[in-house]
């Protein structure tokens, strides 16, 4: 059973929740970017968490399945078609084979997930399936899709038992705003900016640009000040560099002080620009859903605040499986 | 390097996150830095403490990826700072690791294209080549000077990443003997896979084509990092470099560089390396000496 890609849309990769334990030697953990809508699609076809899904950016693929299959489309607001007639999106939709699938234009957000019963079924590299495009790994052979693809589809688990429930309730699926408030935990390198600069970054507003994509999303505003200093041995000259070190996922870069940079899960794994705090693990998936022009503001929170909201983000994504019946 | 000691205040720990701990060996790059970050790194390893996701050692700081759901925060910062006590109280490890001969053509025609596309805007000197602004801000002679200094003393690898597989390289030489070049004034956004780079006191071999912001100055000959792990080299891992490894460079003709390429498509490629016993004290103490004493080990491999 498979996928065969008619139009590939902007951006589509294959993903799942990622690739552990390779970020030592630069290969970052890569996933849906949005793994609760990514996770809330496999729920509702009958999946687990760890099947691999389609991540659509804006504009999405054509395909049509060679077989009768099960999908549904989670995610960022976006027309889904099924041989032309609109679909409801965060429902269940039953395909026939030679049924094609397209999208109209995205109403918000980022980015939408395909989840289909089975799974995308690409093997697995260094444990996951998902797409490393600039290492030219995992996903379909190392890259997003193409035209004339043929995608492959697993079988469904459990004997092709699916949850009761049809649809997403409301009330779990995520809300795509215009307007972010994002958590963050400050530290790394928080020291090296001004009382002014870290004034700036926690007080002023801040709006994700144009070039935000996997690897990262950068923001403009009133920028920051560093603390002048002689730089120490092999950190470079600019204030805002520091000896080549390692890029924590979601840390806050703000090269020569002008924009912040917030590394997402193509990170690259480490470089020579201080960061000055990080997003807290239960808001990753809302920076993955800022659009360019998000007015966002960061919000300084401590650990143990952080690791509260963590508890608080697996507490609704379990609800979230309860409520649609499914097992986990 | 004979003004340094191997003696290191205590690092710097905080946290990125829920989900990393950072730990500053040092602000400035060392040797004797990047020698303590790695001991830390290998001894937390051995640990196999349940909960640690990644352990990345970098040039003078840790980062550790942690899943705090498994191990909580607290836990792992005082299993670090004990790693860290008991190696202040201890004499210095060796580091057990191998000495790799790369081949790079220098003054290659490859980087050369590129460095063509950008030179106004992007470099300091954009009349002249990246090897030859390299050699003047050294006060060296000219680009052969630069050349001979950059493969007759061996490198450290002294982190790997940024991309997959990227090495980041220190050269073991007296901190008045480092090369030392700026990056681009503002970073290229093509770099051919394989360029021998430059930025700051680092050299890197760039391990896959993209955006970049060292100066260029050849390319290896051959791969280092080969997801279809078709070479033997490649058979275990698709990356070649770890932190730890040591790396002399070669200089190759073109016909050398050819004769390498046509090993690698008929799979016979092999890179020349040997394993060797690291000693900081030595290195530290007569580093050019020493450095004899390692590369000895490829002779006759």
């Amino acid at each position: 059973m498979a996928f065969e890609i008619g139009n590939p849309g902007l951006a589509t990769t294959v993903q799942d929740q990622g690739r552990a334990g390779h970020y030592n030697v630069g290969i970052p953990q890569s996933g849906s970017m949005d793994q609760y809508s990514a996770e809330l699609g496999n729920a509702l076809v009958g999946n687990t968490a760890r099947e691999a899904v389609l991540e659509c950016t804006y504009l999405g693929p054509v395909l049509t399945t060679d077989s009768d299959a099960v999908i549904v489309v989670t995610g960022a607001p976006v027309e889904v078609k099924v041989n032309g007639e609109p679909r409801p999106q965060w429902s269940r939709l039953p395909l026939k084979a030679g049924d094609q699938l397209s999208f109209g234009v995205i109403q918000g957000g980022t980015r939408y997930y395909i989840a289909v019963q089975g799974g995308i079924d690409v093997p697995e590299v260094l444990g996951s399936r998902s797409t490393y495009s600039l290492g030219g790994i995992g996903g379909f052979k190392g890259r997003k899709l193409e035209a004339g693809d043929v995608v492959p589809v697993g079988t469904p688990l459990n004997g092709g038992q699916l949850p009761q429930a049809e649809t997403v309730p409301e009330e779990f699926r995520p809300v795509y705003a215009k307007e972010q408030e994002v958590r963050i935990v400050l530290g790394l390198y928080d020291h090296r900016l001004t009382e002014e600069g870290l004034g700036s970054l926690l007080n002023e507003e801040w709006k994700v640009t144009p070039v935000a994509d996997r690897m990262g999303l950068r923001y403009s505003g009133p920028g920051v000040k560093w603390r002048e200093r002689e730089q120490p041995f092999g950190a470079g000259s600019d204030p805002s560099n520091i000896v080549d070190a390692g890029y924590a996922v979601g840390s806050i870069q703000i090269p020569g002080g002008t924009q912040p940079i917030i590394l997402h899960r193509d990170a690259v794994s480490g470089g020579g620009y201080a960061m000055v705090g990080t997003v807290i693990s239960a808001d990753m998936d809302l920076v993955a859903r800022a659009a360019p022009g998000t007015a966002t503001r960061f919000v300084a929170v401590s650990l143990a605040d952080a690791l509260d909201a963590r508890r608080e983000m697996a507490g609704r994504r379990d609800k979230a499986w309860a409520a649609l019946g499914a097992n986990r | 390097m004979t003004t340094e000691t191997a003696v290191l205040p205590g690092a710097r720990y905080t946290w990125g996150g829920d989900e990393f701990l950072f730990v500053e060996v040092s602000e400035a790059m060392s040797l004797p830095a990047n020698f303590k970050v790695m001991s830390i790194a290998g001894r937390l390893s051995e640990s196999r403490f349940p909960g640690i996701v990644d352990i990345c050692p970098a040039n003078a700081s840790l980062l550790v990826r942690f899943d705090p759901d498994v191990l909580p925060p607290e836990q792992l910062e005082s299993a670090v700072r004990d790693i860290e006590r008991d190696l202040m109280n201890h004499q210095e490890r060796a580091l057990e690791t191998r000495i790799v001969e790369v081949p790079v053509w220098y003054e290659d025609p490859f980087t050369a294209e590129v460095a063509q596309r950008f030179r106004e805007g992007f470099h300091q000197e954009p009349e002249g080549s990246d090897i030859d602004y390299a050699a003047k801000v050294n006060h060296l002679k000219d680009a052969a000077e630069f050349i001979q200094r950059h493969h007759e003393q061996p490198w450290l690898v002294s982190m790997v990443g940024f991309v997959a597989g990227l090495p980041f390289l220190f050269q073991l030489v007296d901190r008045d003997k480092q090369l030392e070049v700026p990056k681009y004034l503002s970073p290229r956004t093509d770099t051919p896979k394989l360029t021998v780079g430059h930025g700051g006191c680092f050299g890197c071999i760039y391990s896959v084509r993209g955006a970049g912001g060292y100066q260029m100055f050849g390319v290896a000959a051959a791969p280092i990092f080969d997801p279809g792990q078709a070479l033997a080299d490649f058979k275990d891992f698709m990356v070649f470099f770890r932190p730890g490894d040591i790396v002399k460079f070669k200089p190759v003709t073109e016909a050398e560089y050819n004769a390498i390429q046509a090993e690698i498509s008929a799979g016979t490629f092999r890179y020349r390396q040997a394993p060797v016993t690291f000693e900081l004290s030595k290195a530290l103490a007569d580093p050019e000496g020493y450095n004899r004493e390692l590369m000895e080990a490829l002779n006759g491999i």
